[in-house]
């Protein structure tokens, strides 16, 4: 009977429940699109770093980061000569920067890229063959509406888009190694960002990180694909661990107030109707009782709302800027979100419910 | 029983016993005294009318026996209950089982239809059946066809027998009702009383009625003035 109760005064003001849960729905969302967009973009670059199908990269500098710095290209021939390598590919990355700070120009050597893991997956045209062919993948390609033989401006310079090719192998656009080197000022002395290898038996990629960590004296830093592709993942990057914790403590503020001022107004406008449950024998703690569930259907709303909410704003986001975001589905985190705005909204009952329990009867009943 | 502990007999035959009741409200720094020193007994069945001027201690009187309000001094003995003394909870325990209130604005639960406002009076008192005649009730009362109708869509009789039945669903010692046709017309007001008239005749069920309406006060088979929080004729 009182969660008839509740479910009939929650319908009884159904715009303010409606509105409750929206907004609860809306942090739950946030929470849930904010982790799919992190996760999204750090398997997007795991999923690019894998399909170059190397079992080893090297960068520059004595420990391993994602950036984009610089090595000088000799190393790559050094490398080649190594035992058990099989191929050695040097690649240049360069930022597009300005409205695209995310997106990188990837310079490589068609050729030798052909040899490591059989060349990109083309949809359309065909890979580079020209100094100033350009081939992007279907995500930018349909987020910039571009078509094959268009010219394309990158980085101030006039490119051929020669291909449009299948997403998830190298980067989002490639371009021919030298070409990017000597239009970024990396020609002379030639330099790379990274160096992928290729060994002649993959079993023996821990080995050889080993060996070549000890024979490149710290000038560049060899790391394992594997370890590699551990690098995108959300616990291995503090600040995007903090964003996510101070986005998450917002959420539980947002329910916080939402459900609060949702349940102190209903206490006041229901004054009388405390009055006549505890006239009737209703406890305090059963005054209370109705007042967290009321926050909790509206929490579960909310975390409804909040899902099918996501799954919009996954496809609007996939629509528009598929290259620049990468959102995916984060199931595992729905009973997380909804922990999140349930915990939100609890913290928001308890003082309107313990406010309606301690209220004197006799008055509550007198209330106009 | 007494407060000894022991059998009193004599609440054998009374259900309600109130010797020298006091009750003081604090208002800011001023002590109120709403009762002073009230005397009532009233008999298993009786259907008695507390009448009296506004301000004579009439809804104090009413708030104590319902057991909403303590007393501050005195004995209120409700069905062999003392409710000196008696902590909150005890009084919430009280009031699920030895009282039903009717209230002059029926106060019924709006967003609850009639069937559940009288079903959430019993599932507070945990009670899970109704009495084997209820129905029968509800048809004399002439709700029965009525019942899954919220509030705004009865009239204020209705809503008032709906209001009855709920305070007698769950078989109380005795039926509190203040004001109970305060907000009627004159049909209505006959009919409300007509039927709290029956159910004391029919079915023994004692009731004290607050009124300032000596009319209504003529339908019970006893009444008592109060006046500056006394009893005046008992």
């Amino acid at each position: 009977m009182i969660n008839k109760l509740v479910l009939e005064n929650l319908k009884h003001r159904w715009v303010r429940t409606f509105l409750c849960a929206l907004v609860v729905g809306v942090q739950v969302m946030s929470i849930l699109t904010l982790i799919g967009l992190s996760r999204g973009l750090l398997e997007d670059s795991a999923q690019r770093a894998k399909g170059t199908g190397a079992d080893i990269w090297l960068k520059a500098g004595a420990s391993f980061s994602i950036s984009a710095a610089q090595v000088n290209e000799k190393f790559v021939p050094f490398i080649r000569k190594q035992p058990h390598v099989t191929k050695a590919v040097g690649v240049l990355i360069v930022p597009l920067g300005g409205a695209e700070i995310l997106t990188t120009l990837n310079g490589v050597d068609i050729a030798e890229f052909h040899a490591l893991n059989g060349g990109f997956r083309m949809l359309q045209g065909r890979e580079p063959t020209e100094p100033n062919d350009l081939i992007v993948d279907e995500y930018y390609a349909q987020q910039h509406k571009l078509h094959v033989g268009q010219p394309v401006e990158l980085l101030k310079h006039q490119w051929n888009l020669s291909g449009i090719m299948q997403g998830g192998t190298l980067g989002r656009l490639v371009v021919p190694l030298r070409t990017l080197q000597l239009l970024t000022g990396n020609a002379e002395p030639a330099r790379i960002s990274q160096i992928l290898v290729k060994l002649d038996d993959p079993n023996r990629t821990n080995d050889e990180v080993k060996i070549l960590n000890n024979l490149l004296e710290g000038n560049l830093t060899a790391i394992s694909y594997r370890d590699f592709i551990g690098q995108f993942s959300i616990s291995n990057i503090p600040q995007l661990q903090a964003f996510i914790g101070v986005m998450t403590g917002m959420a539980v503020v947002v329910g916080f107030l939402v459900v609060f001022l949702a349940m102190y107004t209903a206490v006041l406008e229901r004054t009388r109707e405390i009055g006549i449950l505890k006239a009737l024998g209703a406890k305090p703690r059963v005054i209370v009782d109705i007042l967290v569930r009321e926050a909790i259907v509206l929490a579960l709303a909310g975390c409804l709302i909040g899902i099918v909410l996501a799954f919009g704003a996954k496809s609007l986001i996939m629509q528009l800027v598929p290259a620049s975001l990468q959102v995916v589905t984060v199931p595992d985190w729905w009973p997380i979100a909804g922990a999140i705005a349930l915990g939100g909204a609890l913290l928001g009952a308890i003082y309107p419910g313990l406010k309606a329990a301690r209220q004197d009867a006799i008055e509550a009943l007198a209330y106009e | 029983m007494s407060k000894n502990g022991l059998r009193d007999p004599e609440m054998d035959r009374l259900i309600i016993r109130v010797r020298d009741l006091r009750k003081t409200y604090r208002v800011g720094d001023i002590d109120v005294h709403a009762l002073r020193g009230v005397n009532l007994e009233v008999g298993r069945g009786e259907f008695l009318a507390v009448i009296g001027p506004s301000g004579s201690g009439k809804s104090t009187l009413f708030h104590i026996l319902g057991g909403l309000a303590p007393p501050t001094a005195g004995e209120v003995n409700i069905d062999g209950v003392d409710l000196l003394g008696l902590a909150e909870n005890e009084r919430t325990e009280m009031r699920k089982r030895k009282v039903g209130f009717v209230f002059q604005k029926y106060n019924l639960l709006p967003t609850l239809t009639a069937r559940d406002n009288i079903a959430i009076a019993q599932s507070l008192a945990g009670i899970t059946e109704q009495p084997e005649d209820f129905g029968e009730t509800l048809k004399t009362m002439g709700i029965y066809n009525r019942l899954d109708h919220k509030p705004r869509a009865l009239s204020g009789g209705e809503q008032q027998r709906v209001a009855i039945a709920r305070a007698l669903v769950n078989q109380p010692a005795i039926l509190l009702a203040d004001e109970p046709t305060g907000n009627l017309d004159t049909a209505n007001s006959d009919a409300v009383l007509g039927i709290l008239r029956q159910l004391n005749k029919a079915k023994g069920q004692t009731i004290l009625m607050i009124t300032h309406n000596p009319e209504a006060a003529a339908f019970a088979d006893r009444t008592v003035t109060m006046r500056d929080g006394r009893i005046e004729h008992a």
